[in-house]
């Protein structure tokens, strides 16, 4: 269990590990297993009225008339509006932040006005006293359009010759140059040069839980509760408060069980800021879950770019420079606040991230077009800049004759190199890329898959073996968003609480939606005051309990609330050692807590029950001291100074076989080395990984919005938009290397995204691999059969 | 137009007779209706498995069935399978394996994967896969979920 | 999303499911596996639904003579048990596990499958390949098609108004195979061939491939897989799905048939 330490460690130094670092199952989990969670659409209030939103079936109209008699008159109607009336409670906004220089975007209402700009725009909203006659309502509604020029292809936005918003004057939305200086000589005297041009297909979070929203706004004080399937409640707190024009205090935002996130719900919906609007305006609570179809048609989209990389080396194989076009198409809005600029933002920083190359250009150009809003989704950027980093690569050793894996040694920053600051300008504390490298050859038996790779070929067996390494953003400051004028707080805080009977209360502003987050709260929270788990009990996502916070997203609940966790347990343990000492009449200095008591620091004698504790300090506080006060709540906050975002480093590796027949891939296996620092909780960790492997095979092989000319989404439904399931997936191993951030006295970084990040990569760089002997390559992903036969020539 | 039909059927355990609207599916009547909230839905077209409740003792997914079909049927939900402890050694393999994240999936999951427990079949990794390939999880990645069965059905080690 | 408003009737017997399914906007529910999603989707809107799972005498699995009959009721799930499909039909049990999932195999049954006719279905193509007999009832008697001239266009068949599919009749073969591309475990096929061979030659079917299951007349004419694969594209002209050209599907199906034609060409 837990040590007293007086004066607090420094960063660093060892501490005594309680909790943290065991794999034990989520305390939280239990209601889950008997279906006993409650998810916002599991919420039952009175006079609860539902919401169905009309929508624009075409990709860019003008909204020439709207007849709502017909609907009006449907049965259990409450409202029917359109984007004037819901404008009149919630005001626009507009997505740009003042560090993504030249950033620009339209003013977004909640429902759109006079213009649809998206297949699937909300129009007209209809309130109803169940969601079915709200949507028999909606079938009712009569709508008049004038179509628009459609744009839909990233290289004509870019042309613009139809502008989507003229009063921007072009479709651009951001773009960015970086340029190191040197890049043109850099190829110019280089040996090797190999360029390649890689697609990734848009595509989507398909969270099971649909977006959900419960908006209760109290008219007799002005106050809104709104229940919402959000990762960031406190960042909703200000935008409802804002936009909605009610003091930011009457405002509380509950997030309750959510039923997967992965960055789809830590953004602002128009249809579920209408929602609230409308709560509002009928002064009534009223709920919005987005059926399945209405999810493919406006949950954030995200992922479309198109990346024209080359790579200049030497004959001995040192890469020298990295040049870098990539363009991406966002639908007609950026998305607020975090706006659309920024997964494009963060392929430039990333790109070539493992290596030691010191030149780097880059051009990036995110546009607009009619097809639904895209923006941050798990790993955001990072699944490009791996794939095209490590293709390249690839591509290069293919050329050079080297092995992959030792053309990458030979290329990796060393471990010994740090801190160090990458040609993109991104500053590494210390990352371990040789050691993870190592790791991954020696857990995967990679020499031996080799030689079995060779003789399967023989027999016509194609079997492919694929790296990659990658960099991950983790933990970011205010270097994020803050800077730009975001209201998103990039700080944490952290309430711990101990009960008359001994029991921890914790409130973390981090938010849960089931990675785990609560669960390593309390594995700290325990560590840290000296209590057993089975004592700690865990709040989040109340903006009107926990202290003001971030919540989830860029993998920061580990290091930067758990950080704020055990700050405030060591302070709460130290206040708690004062009142033992007084009770006791012994010195501070002897005491320690351990398994749910005071006990003598040296031989460990047990002293003092804490539930002892607890009832003298609240209810015989005339026993202590006359001028001692008790203090058993404590908070602490916590953000990370050094530096901007805390990069962590993995490797991943795909073995699978390809059927040059039929042009289907079968994953064999799947390997994931990750260095995130201090790991809490290994299982849970290891379940992440997994995930996010999983997630991002889904973008290799199977997920593409796909948008016909006229901006329609062909594919809007689990029939036709193909999500990774359990037959098709592979066994996953996970290995750790720990390289402990030295910002922290946790040293915990970042993982949720990481598997994320590296699997796509992974997977193009093993069927490439699979198909060179029959000269073929795929750069287009998903890569669906149909691809791998033409890229055989066999269709 | 449409009429509410009576129907009669046994949920947990309990006799239930309402009138319903032919178009509301079970798993819309057993969560707005008897407040059996543990039944999720997914998707309303019968892919992700997030509905799958027990009818008869057979599985079936709760959106593609309609209440009033239901009656004179026997319908056992996660509430009622895990009051009777039926589904204790599968929750509890879940748990240790951590085969849930965010929940949403797991009350379809558990009912998919007692489906194959009770069979008597002893599965291979490959077969539990395929056995659960009609529930989506976008949280876990499966394997933990694989692991969870397997142990449950051959036991550990 | 939720249904548009219905009406509701479950038939006690045959009779009175004909006299239902007079009324305007009367569909059939059966396992509604393929119904009520396109009634969650509003892509259907039906004033009565007639709930034909009470008519007993649509149910059973029986052997006939030369002949499996299956009633329309049957579920996939029956179908996938039974001793009798695997003795006497094994091209169905052969087909029926890559029906969907098992909670869909549960409910859906054969003659709803039938009476779809969704094209890249299972049983349209099997029945195609066996020469299955489909037998409709109506108020005055039976009918009977042979599944040749039964699927005639997309989700289109030669189901005439009062007429409810009662069961199928499966003749007995010495041979056969199904096989199925599927990119993920139950998905609707790509391509999907149902063969089978015995005395009197090869009959192949797919499914997939065109509006209705096709049956592949040359092709199962040729005499050597060689000759087979080189008709192939004179049976099938593929219409291009949102994954996959014209080109890949043909190709596809050519690779089925390579890996069919062993199975198909045993001596006996």
């Amino acid at each position: 269990m837990g040590k007293a330490e007086l004066p607090l460690h420094a960063p660093g130094t060892e501490l005594d590990r309680g909790y943290i670092g065991q794999s034990v199952p989520r305390p939280n989990a239990q209601r889950l297993l008997q279906g006993r969670g409650q998810f916002i659409d599991d919420l039952r209030f009175p006079r609860l009225a539902h919401v169905a939103f009309f929508r624009s079936p075409y990709a860019h109209a003008l909204i020439k008339h709207l007849d709502f008699k017909a609907a009006l008159r449907a049965p259990g109607v409450i409202a029917v509006l359109d984007g004037r009336a819901v404008a009149e409670y919630c005001t626009p906004w507009v997505a740009v932040l003042a560090h993504l220089k030249g950033i620009k975007s339209p003013p977004q209402h909640a429902i759109a006005i006079e213009r649809a700009c998206w297949q699937g725009e909300a129009v007209a909203a209809v309130v109803a006293e169940s969601r079915s006659q709200a949507e028999d309502a909606v079938a009712l509604i009569e709508a008049e359009w004038q179509e628009l020029p459609v744009v839909v292809d990233m290289d004509e936005a870019l042309a613009g010759k139809n502008v989507i918003h003229p009063e921007l004057g072009d479709n651009i939305c951001f773009k960015r140059e970086h340029d190191t200086g040197g890049v043109h000589d850099a190829f110019r005297l280089a040996d090797v040069v190999v360029e390649e041009t890689f697609h990734f297909g848009r595509h989507t979070g398909v969270c099971l839980e649909g977006r959900a929203i419960l908006a209760d706004y109290n008219a007799g004080e002005h106050s809104l509760t709104v229940y919402h399937a959000t990762q960031a409640p406190h960042m909703m707190q200000d935008i409802f408060s804002r936009h909605l024009n009610i003091p930011e205090a009457n405002v509380r935002v509950i997030t309750k069980d959510v039923g997967g996130s992965f960055g789809i719900k830590v953004h602002v919906y128009p249809d579920e800021m209408a929602t609230a609007a409308l709560s509002v305006m009928l002064r009534r609570p009223v709920k919005f879950v987005a059926d399945r179809l209405e999810s493919f048609l406006s949950d954030i989209h995200a992922r479309e770019h198109k990346a024209k990389v080359r790579l200049a080396c030497s004959r001995e194989g040192d890469i020298l420079a990295f040049d870098l076009d990539d363009i991406t198409a966002i639908g007609p809005y950026s998305v607020y606040p975090r706006t659309s600029g920024i997964e494009g933002n963060q392929v430039v920083n990333l790109t070539g991230g493992p290596y030691k190359h010191q030149k780097y250009r880059a051009k990036m150009h995110v546009v607009f077009t009619n097809k639904n809003v895209t923006c941050q989704y798990r790993a955001v950027g990072h699944p490009i800049a791996v794939a095209i980093t490590e293709g390249i690569v690839d591509i290069a050793a293919r050329k050079l004759g080297m092995d992959p894996a030792e053309f990458r040694r030979r290329n990796l920053i060393g471990d010994d190199a740090y801190p160090y600051t990458f040609p993109s300008g991104i500053k590494f504390e210390k990352l371990s890329h040789h050691k993870t490298l190592d790791l991954l050859l020696q857990t995967m038996k990679y020499g031996e898959l080799r030689a079995e790779q060779k003789e399967l070929r023989k027999q016509g067996v194609y079997r492919g073996i694929g790296l990659a390494s990658m960099i991950e953003v983790t933990n970011p400051s205010p270097a994020f968003y803050g800077v730009g004028g975001a209201r998103i707080s990039a700080q944490d805080g952290a309430t711990l609480r101990l009960e008359p009977t001994g029991m921890l209360t914790v409130m973390c502003s981090v938010t849960e939606q089931g990675q785990g987050t609560e669960a390593i709260f309390a594995q700290i929270a325990a560590s840290a005051v000296g209590v057993s788990l089975d004592k700690v009990k865990v709040i989040t996502g109340d903006t009107a309990v926990t202290p003001y916070g971030g919540g989830t997203w860029a993998s920061r609940g580990a290091g930067i609330g758990g950080e704020a966790v055990l700050l405030a347990g060591r302070a709460l343990r130290s206040n708690m050692l004062d009142i033992a000492a007084a009770m006791l009449k012994t010195d501070k200095a002897e005491l320690d807590i351990a398994a749910n008591a005071v006990v003598h620091k040296l031989t460990t004698e047990k002293k003092l029950e804490l539930a002892e504790l607890g009832r003298v300090a609240y209810f015989r506080p005339d026993t202590l001291p006359l001028d001692f006060q008790s203090e058993l709540t404590v908070t602490r906050h916590y953000t990370p100074r050094q530096y901007g975002f805390t990069f962590t480093n993995g490797i991943q590796a795909s073995l699978l076989e390809v059927d040059p027949d039929s042009g289907f891939v079968k994953l064999l296996k799947h390997w994931c080395v990750e260095d995130s620092g201090t790991v809490i909780n290994p299982m849970l960790v290891d379940e992440q990984l997994r995930g996010g492997v999983v997630q991002g095979i889904g973008a290799a092989l199977f997920e593409e919005c796909i948008y016909g000319p006229d901006g329609q989404l062909l594919n809007g439904s689990m029939a036709d938009y193909l999500v990774p399931m359990a037959g098709e997936m592979p066994d996953i191993v996970c290995a750790h290397v720990a390289t402990p951030t030295l910002q922290s006295q946790l040293g915990a970084k970042g993982v949720g995204e990481a598997g994320t990040a590296g699997a796509p990569g992974a997977i193009m760089n093993a069927i490439n691999d699979a198909l060179a002997p029959l000269d073929a390559r795929v750069t287009r992903m998903p890569f669906t059969p149909e691809r791998i036969l033409k890229a055989l020539r066999k269709v | 137009m449409e009429h509410a039909v009576e129907t009669t059927l046994t949920v947990n355990g309990v006799r239930v007779t309402r009138r319903i609207a032919p178009r509301v599916h079970l798993v819309d009547f057993l969560r707005d209706e008897l407040g059996l909230t543990g039944s999720h839905i997914g998707c309303e077209h019968g892919v992700c498995g997030a509905c799958t409740v027990r009818v008869n003792g057979e599985i079936v997914r709760g959106c593609l069935m309609l209440a009033v079909q239901a009656d004179g049927c026997t319908v056992e939900t996660i509430e009622g399978l895990s009051d009777s402890k039926e589904l204790e050694g599968l929750q509890r393999a879940f748990h240790e394996h951590n085969a849930l994240q965010c929940g949403f999936c797991t009350p379809g999951m558990l009912l998919a994967a007692q489906d194959l427990v009770r069979s008597g079949a002893k599965p291979s990794r490959d077969e539990i896969r395929a056995h659960i390939s009609g529930n989506y999880c976008r949280c876990t990645g499966y394997q933990a979920i694989v692991d969870a069965i397997e142990e449950t059905i051959h036991g550990k080690g | 999303m939720k249904a548009p408003a219905f009406a509701y009737a479950k038939a006690k017997s045959l009779a009175e499911a004909f006299a239902l399914l007079e009324r305007p906007g009367a569909r059939i529910l059966a396992g509604g596996q393929s119904l009520i999603p396109s009634l969650n989707m509003r892509l259907a809107s039906p004033e009565l639904l007639v709930d034909i799972a009470g008519l007993k005498d649509l149910r059973g699995i029986d052997l006939r003579p030369g002949v499996l009959r299956i009633g329309a009721l049957a579920t996939h799930a029956e179908i996938e048990r039974s001793d009798q499909v695997s003795k006497y039909a094994p091209l169905l049990a052969q087909a029926v596990p890559h029906i969907a999932h098992p909670a869909i195999r549960n409910r859906g049954t054969l003659g709803g499958s039938l009476a779809l006719a969704d094209p890249a279905a299972e049983y349209p193509a099997c029945a195609l390949a066996l020469n299955a007999t489909i037998v409709l009832v109506h108020r005055r008697g039976e009918r009977r098609v042979p599944a040749s001239k039964f699927f005639k266009g997309l989700f289109d068949t030669d189901i005439r108004p009062g007429e409810i599919v009662a069961g199928a009749e499966f003749p007995s073969v010495e041979r056969s195979v199904f096989l199925e591309l599927t990119r993920r475990h139950g998905d609707y096929a790509i391509v999907g061939l149902a063969g089978v061979a015995d005395a009197s030659g090869r009959r192949i079917a797919y499914l997939g491939v065109g509006a209705t299951p096709v049956f592949a007349e040359n092709a199962s004419r040729a005499v050597s897989l060689n000759a087979a694969l080189e008709v192939l594209g004179r049976d099938l002209q593929p219409a291009a799905d949102l994954y996959h050209s014209s080109a890949t599907k043909l190709h596809l199906a050519k690779v089925l048939l390579s890996r069919a034609w062993n199975t198909l060409s045993k001596p006996h």
